[in-house]
Parts: structure tokens; C-alpha cells; sequence
């Protein structure tokens, strides 16, 4: 048998804080012993924006809040083995789902743009205008887990998730031992 | 009927003395509660205040039950409340253009309340009226076999300024309660059986009861093999035993009449033809177990019946038919389905809101204000006379070996002779199906929503207890019907109905529901069948109540019965994206506002 | 049935006497039935059913709420099983999706007895329910509380602590069904007479009920369930039990 290859890493962030990719780098030294089995590809680590070959592990933070967010993980699914939702927004919306709670009016997308750029207090939008330059994605309706839009095989909880258990998952899948979290180290902030 | 604001008291004097007609006793909060919407049309903050002070409790406490029941208000109601029933039958019956026949001649919505205060228009679940549908409550009476036409000329009528009984019934004012009441709703007694609807002799059970000892009696009901004809089926004699061996000094008997299972009727009958067989039966009840005072818990849908019940009550009292040492009040509800559950009936009558009680205690030991309390359906009493009279032998030998007697059945929906149906028990679904003209049913809802959907490989079932039990519903559907549209609307009325007090079912039927409109929208996934099934368990297996426990069997019945019409509406999904989300409704807002298109998901974006 | 008795929680003999719940006997015993609307010193509810248990056997069993149903001589009760947490998952998750949980934002986090009941049930699998995400008022009326029924669930502690033991009731169950939600005596928080110093204000396990001017007072790490998972306190007690006893061998 050949050497085995590098598990090959994908990461994205969508309506994200980019919070979940310090986490990554919040596994610190090991990430020296983690470089040894993995490469990452398509990532903001490494700048690579498009998918060249197919990958063992995407890992997602952040939902869905615009139509790029939803092509990005679509894309991320055909081309990832296995799919991670890393922190609270990729696996339920997280804060940017806040605006779910109040889109019960009759027009909430615009209520919810007009509060934000236009009406709401302590605002200073010197243009009076909603942004709607043409190369913006368009927003959804409200801001989609990732879990409602594709298959998603892990969730990592936490916001941001720690090293400990983003490295701990990690390591873990790279064995095929994952069994689930250790109760102690799940939290949800 | 139309009531008259009085004008002689300042608000709160008015407020007050409804509450001390009622002993500024905080257990009729009910009573006072409806007592103030009818005066007032609703129950405001002050008028809660005033409650609170009167009764010794707080306003959050009047507030709890206010907010509680649908026939009270915390919002200002018309002069002439429409509650037009949305049951299934109703739907299927030409609902939508009544409805639309009462919102053009009002000039308001369903929902909706006139600026003038004039009329609110409403709907309601099931009012007991699905043989004669599409059917309404205005105010305190029914109107029933409803057309766009009848609508529109009970609206005229109205806005005339004539009362609600007025515009139902020609000479209401002269006819007795007993005649009005038959003016306004048809019987529809097809099939009269040897026990309750065929001729009976007045008292006969009574006076043998008279004459045996208390536990004679129990023996006597337990020997018959009774059991409840409101859906649980339990033995009606060992029910009280333990309620005449619970040590108290002060025990209690009830009469469940709040017939609120969607498609059921036969109450409303029996209420209305033998009445005297029930107040009957829980007066022998009552020298069984040792009570002194009774109830009957009629549902607020029933309140047409109200002055009817009330005098046959008079009567008995003044002939003696209630024993020397009894007496019956009718506690009236207000539009709550859960209060058919006995413990959330019990919480009802004390003035609480309809919530189930913990249990144990059973109410047998510990019911009605903590004292041993019997609850027993209405036609549960009503076989007790008949029982006392004939003999528990000729009963026992009526039905089959574990169900014994007759049973009324509730026929309604799709069949050409819709009514009740008293037979004994062990008939098969086939042979009611077609004593109501329902041959080619395709479906039929036997027991009502908290029952079971059946399809046509089940019409030789029979009807006892040990295979296809029911509390009297069968609700019939043909061909033409569509299964997931009445799955929706019964989990629709399980979410409206569900107290909200334990989290499986005030959440999980909200699920449910959800779930089911995925599917109808075609927006389900291969794996949500399995999700349907698994939430069901959730909800059956923690409920605190039977509500709960039951809530799921639409879903469940009509998923085992006919699973072809879920799995024909599931997508599957593709390389792991889920084809059930829809990219172009969730930017189609969006588009809208931004006034462009979507340059990754419009195909024709570069046109 | 007047003296003490056992019976048996998933096979371990737990002694009981009349009248105890089977939670009582077995929070006695170290044994820790997981619970939401259950709290020491106020009275049952049985609402969240998160305590359900199977009693009678795993064939013929039936469910109960444990912090209800009265302990029995020989009972077999089914706690800690994999069927039993999956069915307490789903509970949680329920109140998670009927309300506005955001823990990243939320001063209770830490001392979240949802957020810790989600990890002891390892609630971590791509949820398959929807999110309800209610829109109610906050009422921030009172000077030193305020109210974010957003993340109310229901429990109804605050409830029985202000009739029980405060002598108020500040607090209410209004509504029916979905829209059963907890109010408060008044137009609002102000217009009552909640205190701070009530125990009403003490006993909400989410953050529902803020004491205003302390939130996110305690560091990550120094927070209450930071140091163990829920339940581990009841868990202790089955050791020191042991240890009491080998100590008076």
C-alpha cells in the first residue's frame, strides 16, 4: 500500500462571523501535528476560491442569509465527502437569524431593510438609501441552518466553537473513530 | 334575546353584583367570566380588576382563565357574535361560500369585529351540528344546513335589529325551550335502538334504584358490563365503587356534556329527547356513591340547549325526581375541547382553566374541589336508567362479550342519511356504512380525529371496544375527498385545542401540523415520513393527557391506511441537497424589492 | 404500604417512603432524573415531561412523569436508557425551537439549565424541526427585572415560587395551547410587586427572567455549568451517601 494521501480540507465562511475560522486557528500548536494528515484546499486560509478536485471534509460556519450562501454550500456538498456545520450560525442560524423573529409582518423583508438601513434609531445612512448595488447576492427571506438547505453530517456546536473540540472532531473523523462529543467540552456560546 | 346593557348601574356596580350573584365564589369564575362577556361583550383589564377584588384572587388568575377559553374575549366583541363551525363536514359541505355570503353582507372578514360593534365573525370548531352542516352558532343559538342565500338573509335579519333567536325562529317567543330547541336543529334519530331513543318509561330505572342499597346498585351496573360511552371505555361500575369507597364527606357526580370530538353528535340528541334518562341516571348515580350534589357540564356549543335542560331540571325538582337528598347545577363551558378530558372538566367547574389534572389522584378520590368525583358521559347515564329498569342481564345480553349494550353512533360526511344511529355493539363498519347511504365511502374517520382513519380493507371491522372503538364518530369521506387536506385540519384543530400546559403537545402538534403542510406543498422529503412517525411517538409516549396521547392518530391512521397518497407526494433528494428547499421562493422578496434578478439562480439572467 | 420500601431504577435498588414522587426517591438516592419544570422546594408541575420515565417493564411499560408519579414497592423504572434520553431530546429541542434561543447572545449561557440539558442529552444531530421564532415584548418596565418571554419555556416556576413562597403571585399562565405563555400580574413588570429579592426571581433555569445590571457578570469558565453537567450535583450525592455510610461501618 502507497503512503496514505492528506485528507483534503475545504472551509467556507457564509453568513458568518469568520469567528469559527479563529477557532480553527485556536487549535495552536497541534495544528502543526494536524497540517501532517491534512491540506486544506478551497479555504480563506489559503485563498483558493473554487473547487479543483473533490475533498474529504467541508467545513461550513455560518447559514444561509443570500442566494451566494446557498450556491456556496450546494457547491461545497457535491464536491465534499463529508460536510461539517462548525458553530452556531451554520447549524441554526445563529445571530444573523435574529432577524427570523421579527419577519412576522405582512412585508418583512422590507421592514427588516427598512429598519436596518433606513428607520431604525442610532442609524447614520447619509445616502438614505437601501444598498442594492447589482453585484449584491439577494437576501432570503430569512436566514436558513444549513441542515434545511443540504445533508449536513456533523454539527460542532459552540460560538465560537473551542480548539479543543474543533481539533478533537477533527482528529477523531481523520481515525473513523468519531463516536460523538464529550458531554463535558459541548457548549452553545 | 338581544341584551340590553343596563344602564342603572355604573360599570363596576354592574361587574360586582354579577360577581356576587355568583357568591363572590372564585370557583364560578366561569360562570362570572361569561356572565361579564355576555353584559359586556368582553372581558377588559378593568373588568378583571374588579373580578380579582371581588373574588379574592389575582387579576392574573382571572386573566388565565379569561384568556383561556374561546368564547370569552379579552377584545371587544359584536352585538351578534357569528361563529361559523370550520369543522371538515362544514368544509366539504359548502363552507366557503357562506362564509363569503356573511363577510359581503357584514362587510367584515372572518375575524374580524364591525367598527359599529355590530357583529364579529368567527370561526369555531366542531359545534356538534355535522349531520345538518354547514352549520353556526349566533350568539346564544344555532343555525344550521347553511347556503349563501340562508346566510345572507340571517345577515338582513340581523342588521335589522332583530335578535338572534328572532331571526332563526318564527314565534320563538311562544314555543317552550323543548320547542325552540327542536325549531332550530333537526334530530335526525334514524335508527332508534331497544335501550335510549325507542320508548321509555319515565323514572322506571329511579324507582328500582330507590329500592336497593347503594352498593346494589354499583353491583347492578358492574353485572351490565357499562363502560363510557365518551371514548375511554372504562367500567362504569368499578369506576363507582372506587369513588363510594374513597373516604370523604362530601363526594360528587358529573355529567360530561361537553361532546366536543370533531363529528360527534349523539349528545346533542340524548340532551334533547332524554334528558330526563340522563338527570335520571345521575341521580341513581349519586345514591350509589353517596353524592349530594351534581353537575352537567354542558359545552358552550350547546347553549341553545341551556333553558331546555334547565327546565326539565325544574321539573324533576318540583315532582321529586332527584331524590330528597340531590341536586344538579349546569355549569356551562366556553368553547374548549380539553375540557372533555375529566380532570380539565373537573378544573373547568372550579373555575379554573381546562386543564388536565395531575394524576394520580384519580378523581375518584380526589376530583371536584378534592372530593371523590364521578364523571360519566351523557349517554353513560342515560344507559344507567335504562339499566336500573330493565335488569343489568337484559343489557349485559345486548352486543357482544366484551361490549355490551347499545351504542349511538354519530354518522356524518359523505352519506345520504347522516344522523344518529343507536345499535348494539359488534355491528360491522359495513353494515352502519350502509344503514347511513355510504357505500362508496373511501374513507372514514371512526371515533373522530382522536380515532382512527380507515380505508375500504377495513369495512368488516366491528365496532366494540376491542377492535374499532369509537365514542360515536363516523365521519365518512368519499373518493372525491382529499386525505392530507383532512389530516391537516385535524391537527389544525388538535394545535387550537391543546391546553398548552406539557410541551409535547403544545409544541409537537405545532410540528405535526407544519409537517403535514410540507407535504401537501410537496416540499416533503423521503426521510420526513419516518419523521412524521417519530414525532408522533414523542408526542403519544410523554403527553401528559389524552389529548395528547391521541393527537398523532390522524397522521398515524391515515399514514398506515393509506400511505400511498405520503409517499407520492415525497422528493427525494439529490447528491445531498434537499429538494425541498425552494431557492426561488426565498428570493423571490427580495427580487421584488431590489427590482432584479437573480444572477446565479434565474437561468435567464443574461437574456 | 406505611413503612419505607424499594424498588428498582434502571436496576438499582432505590429506597423510598410513602408519598415520595419517584424523583424525590431518586434524587435521594444520587440518582439523577434529568427535569426542566422541576425544582427543589416548589411544587410538581409536570409540564416539560423532559423527567418521563417508563415504568412496569420496557414490553408492557407506561410513561410517566417521574417528578409526579408516586413511587411504588417493586416498581421497575426506566431512566437512563438511549430510548429514553432520544424521547428527552426531542423535548428539548421543542423548547429550543418554540422560543428565541440564541445562547451566543444570551446572559443566561452557562447557567442555562436548557442549554445544559441539550448537553447532557447530546442534542448536537442537524435538528429535523422547525424554528417557531416568536416575536413577543420584552417589558423592561421594572428597575431592577426584566422580562424576555422570548425565552420563556414554560416551566412555571417563577409561577409557584411567587404564589408559594414569595405569597404574591406576580406571575401567570395566560393563553391556551401555543399561545400559553407566562404574564405578569399588571399592565407590566411595574405595575406589580415583584422585588428583586423575590424567589420568583431566583428560580428561572433560561433567560427569561433577567436581573438587570449582572448579566455576563461570572467568566466563561467560572459559570455554573462549567463545572459539571446538569445534574451532577444529584449524581454527588450517591458518593457521599456511600461515604456516609462506610464512615458509620
Amino acid at each position: 500500500m502507497t503512503e496514505p494521501r492528506k485528507a483534503r480540507v475545504a472551509t467556507v465562511s457564509l453568513a458568518g462571523c469568520f469567528g469559527c475560522h479563529m477557532a480553527i486557528l485556536d487549535i495552536d500548536e497541534r495544528l502543526i501535528a494536524l497540517m501532517e494528515r491534512v491540506e486544506f484546499d478551497r479555504s480563506p486560509l489559503t485563498d483558493i476560491k473554487t473547487f479543483n478536485r473533490r475533498c474529504d471534509i467541508g467545513i461550513i460556519e455560518g447559514g444561509c442569509c443570500n442566494e451566494e450562501n446557498v450556491h456556496t454550500l450546494i457547491d461545497f456538498r457535491k464536491n465534499c465527502d463529508v460536510l461539517i456545520a462548525l458553530g452556531q450560525c451554520a447549524i441554526m442560524g445563529g445571530l444573523p437569524a435574529m432577524r427570523n423573529a421579527i419577519m412576522h409582518s405582512a412585508d418583512p423583508l422590507r421592514e427588516c431593510l427598512e429598519e436596518a438601513y433606513l428607520t431604525g434609531p442610532y442609524l447614520r445612512n447619509t445616502t438614505r438609501l437601501i444598498p442594492n448595488d447589482p453585484v449584491l447576492p439577494l437576501i432570503l427571506d430569512k436566514v436558513y441552518p444549513c441542515s434545511e438547505i443540504v445533508d449536513i453530517d456533523y454539527q460542532i456546536p459552540g460560538c465560537a466553537p473551542s480548539g479543543d473540540i474543533i481539533f478533537s472532531t477533527l482528529v477523531a473523523l481523520l481515525d473513523g473513530k468519531f463516536t460523538g462529543f464529550e458531554r463535558e467540552t459541548l457548549r452553545f456560546d | 334575546m338581544t341584551t340590553e346593557t343596563k344602564v342603572a348601574y355604573p360599570p363596576d356596580a354592574e361587574i360586582m353584583a354579577i360577581s356576587a350573584s355568583f357568591g363572590n365564589d372564585h370557583h364560578r369564575m366561569l360562570d362570572i367570566l361569561l356572565a361579564v362577556q355576555e353584559a359586556r361583550r368582553c372581558i377588559s383589564p378593568s373588568t378583571m380588576d374588579t373580578i380579582a377584588a371581588a373574588v379574592g384572587v389575582t387579576r392574573i388568575a382571572v386573566e388565565g382563565v379569561a384568556s383561556f377559553y374561546s368564547f370569552l374575549s379579552l377584545a371587544p366583541k359584536g352585538r351578534v357574535t357569528i361563529r361559523l363551525c370550520d369543522d371538515i363536514v362544514d368544509r366539504f359541505s359548502g363552507l366557503d361560500a357562506v362564509v363569503a355570503a356573511f363577510e359581503a353582507e357584514l362587510g367584515i372578514k372572518m375575524g374580524e369585529t364591525s367598527a359599529d360593534h355590530g357583529f364579529s365573525l368567527d370561526f369555531t370548531p366542531c359545534i356538534g351540528l355535522c349531520d345538518q352542516a354547514p352549520a353556526a352558532m349566533i350568539n346564544d343559538v344555532v343555525a344550521t344546513r347553511l347556503t349563501a342565500e340562508r346566510a345572507t338573509a340571517i345577515a338582513r335579519a340581523l342588521k335589522r335589529g332583530l335578535s338572534a333567536a328572532e331571526a332563526l325562529v318564527a314565534d320563538h317567543d311562544v314555543l317552550s325551550p323543548y320547542q325552540r330547541v327542536r325549531a332550530l336543529v333537526e334530530n335526525n334519530i334514524r335508527r332508534p335502538g331497544e335501550v335510549l331513543l325507542g320508548p321509555v318509561p319515565e323514572d322506571a330505572g329511579l324507582h328500582a334504584a330507590a329500592a336497593m342499597a347503594p352498593s346494589a346498585i354499583i353491583d347492578a351496573v358492574e353485572a351490565s358490563g357499562l363502560r363510557g360511552c365518551g371514548g375511554a371505555g372504562f367500567t362504569t361500575g368499578r369506576k363507582w365503587r372506587f369513588a363510594a369507597n374513597a373516604p370523604s364527606d362530601r363526594r360528587f357526580v358529573i355529567c360530561n356534556a361537553d361532546e366536543g370530538e370533531p363529528g360527534t353528535f349523539k349528545d346533542r340528541v340524548v340532551l334533547t329527547e332524554r334528558a330526563d334518562l340522563v338527570f335520571e341516571g345521575m341521580t341513581i348515580a349519586a345514591r350509589a356513591v353517596g353524592a349530594r350534589e351534581g353537575i352537567l357540564y354542558l359545552r358552550g356549543e350547546y347553549v341553545y340547549l341551556h333553558e331546555h335542560l334547565q327546565a326539565g331540571l325544574a321539573a324533576r325538582r318540583a315532582r321529586g325526581g332527584l331524590g330528597a337528598d340531590f341536586d344538579i347545577r349546569i355549569q356551562m363551558g366556553a368553547g374548549a375541547y380539553i375540557c372533555g378530558e375529566e380532570g380539565a372538566l373537573i378544573s373547568s367547574c372550579e373555575g379554573l382553566p381546562g386543564e388536565p389534572k395531575t394524576r394520580p389522584p384519580f378523581p375518584v378520590t380526589r376530583g371536584y374541589l378534592g372530593h371523590p368525583t364521578v364523571v360519566n358521559n351523557v349517554e353513560t347515564f342515560a344507559h344507567v336508567a335504562r339499566i336500573l329498569d330493565r335488569g343489568a342481564a337484559w343489557f349485559n345480553a345486548i352486543g357482544t362479550d366484551k361490549s355490551h349494550g347499545t351504542k349511538l353512533f354519530s354518522v356524518s360526511g359523505d352519506c345520504t342519511r347522516p344522523g344518529v344511529y343507536e345499535l348494539p355493539y359488534g355491528l360491522t363498519l359495513r353494515e352502519l356504512l350502509s344503514l347511513a347511504g355510504a357505500e362508496d365511502a373511501a374513507a372514514v374517520q371512526v371515533g373522530g380525529p382522536s380515532g382512527t382513519m380507515v380505508g375500504r380493507d377495513s369495512l368488516d371491522r366491528r365496532l366494540t371496544f376491542d377492535d374499532l372503538a369509537t365514542g360515536g364518530a363516523v365521519i365518512v369521506f368519499s373518493a372525491r375527498r382529499n386525505i392530507l387536506e383532512i389530516v391537516d385540519y385535524y391537527m389544525s384543530f388538535f394545535v387550537h385545542e391543546s391546553c398548552g400546559y406539557c410541551t409535547p403537545c403544545r409544541v409537537g402538534n405545532v410540528f405535526l401540523k407544519k409537517a403535514i403542510e410540507k407535504f401537501r406543498k410537496g416540499q416533503a422529503n423521503d426521510d420526513d415520513i419516518a419523521y412524521l412517525k417519530d414525532l408522533s411517538a414523542t408526542i403519544i409516549e410523554t403527553s401528559r393527557c389524552g389529548l395528547g396521547m391521541t393527537s398523532p392518530k390522524p397522521v398515524l391512521s391515515s399514514l398506515k391506511n393509506f400511505p400511498l397518497v405520503y409517499s407520492a407526494l415525497t422528493k427525494p433528494s439529490k447528491d445531498g441537497i434537499k429538494a425541498t428547499f425552494d431557492i426561488q421562493s426565498a428570493i423571490s422578496g427580495a427580487r421584488d424589492i431590489a427590482k432584479r434578478r437573480s444572477y446565479i439562480f434565474d437561468k435567464d439572467f443574461s437574456k | 404500604m406505611n413503612g419505607p420500601f424499594q424498588f428498582r431504577i434502571d436496576g438499582v435498588e432505590v429506597a423510598a417512603t410513602p408519598g415520595q414522587t419517584i424523583m424525590e426517591a431518586a434524587d435521594a438516592a444520587g440518582i439523577y432524573i434529568p427535569r426542566l419544570c422541576d425544582v427543589e422546594g416548589l411544587r410538581h408541575q409536570g409540564g416539560c415531561r423532559v423527567c418521563t420515565v417508563k415504568v412496569g417493564g420496557k414490553a408492557a411499560g407506561r410513561s410517566v412523569s417521574a417528578c409526579t408519579q408516586p413511587a411504588e414497592p417493586g416498581l421497575e423504572v426506566e431512566n437512563d436508557t438511549e430510548a429514553r434520553n432520544r424521547v428527552r431530546r426531542d423535548l428539548v429541542e421543542m423548547l429550543f425551537h418554540e422560543g428565541n434561543h440564541l445562547c451566543p447572545i444570551c446572559e443566561k449561557s452557562g447557567n442555562c439549565e436548557l442549554q445544559a440539558m441539550a448537553c447532557r442529552l447530546d442534542m448536537t444531530a442537524a435538528t429535523r424541526f422547525p424554528y417557531l421564532e416568536p416575536c413577543r415584548d420584552l417589558d423592561a418596565s421594572h428597575p431592577d427585572i426584566a422580562l424576555d418571554t422570548n425565552r420563556c419555556i414554560s416551566c412555571g416556576r417563577c409561577i409557584r415560587a411567587s404564589q408559594d413562597v414569595d405569597a404574591k403571585g406576580v406571575f401567570g399562565y395566560v393563553g391556551r395551547g401555543i399561545h400559553r405563555r407566562v404574564a405578569v400580574n399588571g399592565a407590566d413588570l411595574a405595575h406589580t410587586d415583584a422585588a428583586l429579592a423575590d424567589h420568583a426571581m431566583s428560580v428561572c433555569p433560561v433567560g427569561c427572567i433577567i436581573r438587570k445590571g449582572e448579566g455576563f457578570a461570572t467568566p466563561i469558565g467560572a459559570r455554573h455549568f462549567d463545572h459539571g453537567l446538569i445534574g451532577h450535583e444529584i449524581e454527588g450525592r450517591a458518593g457521599e451517601d456511600l461515604a456516609r455510610k462506610d464512615g458509620r461501618k
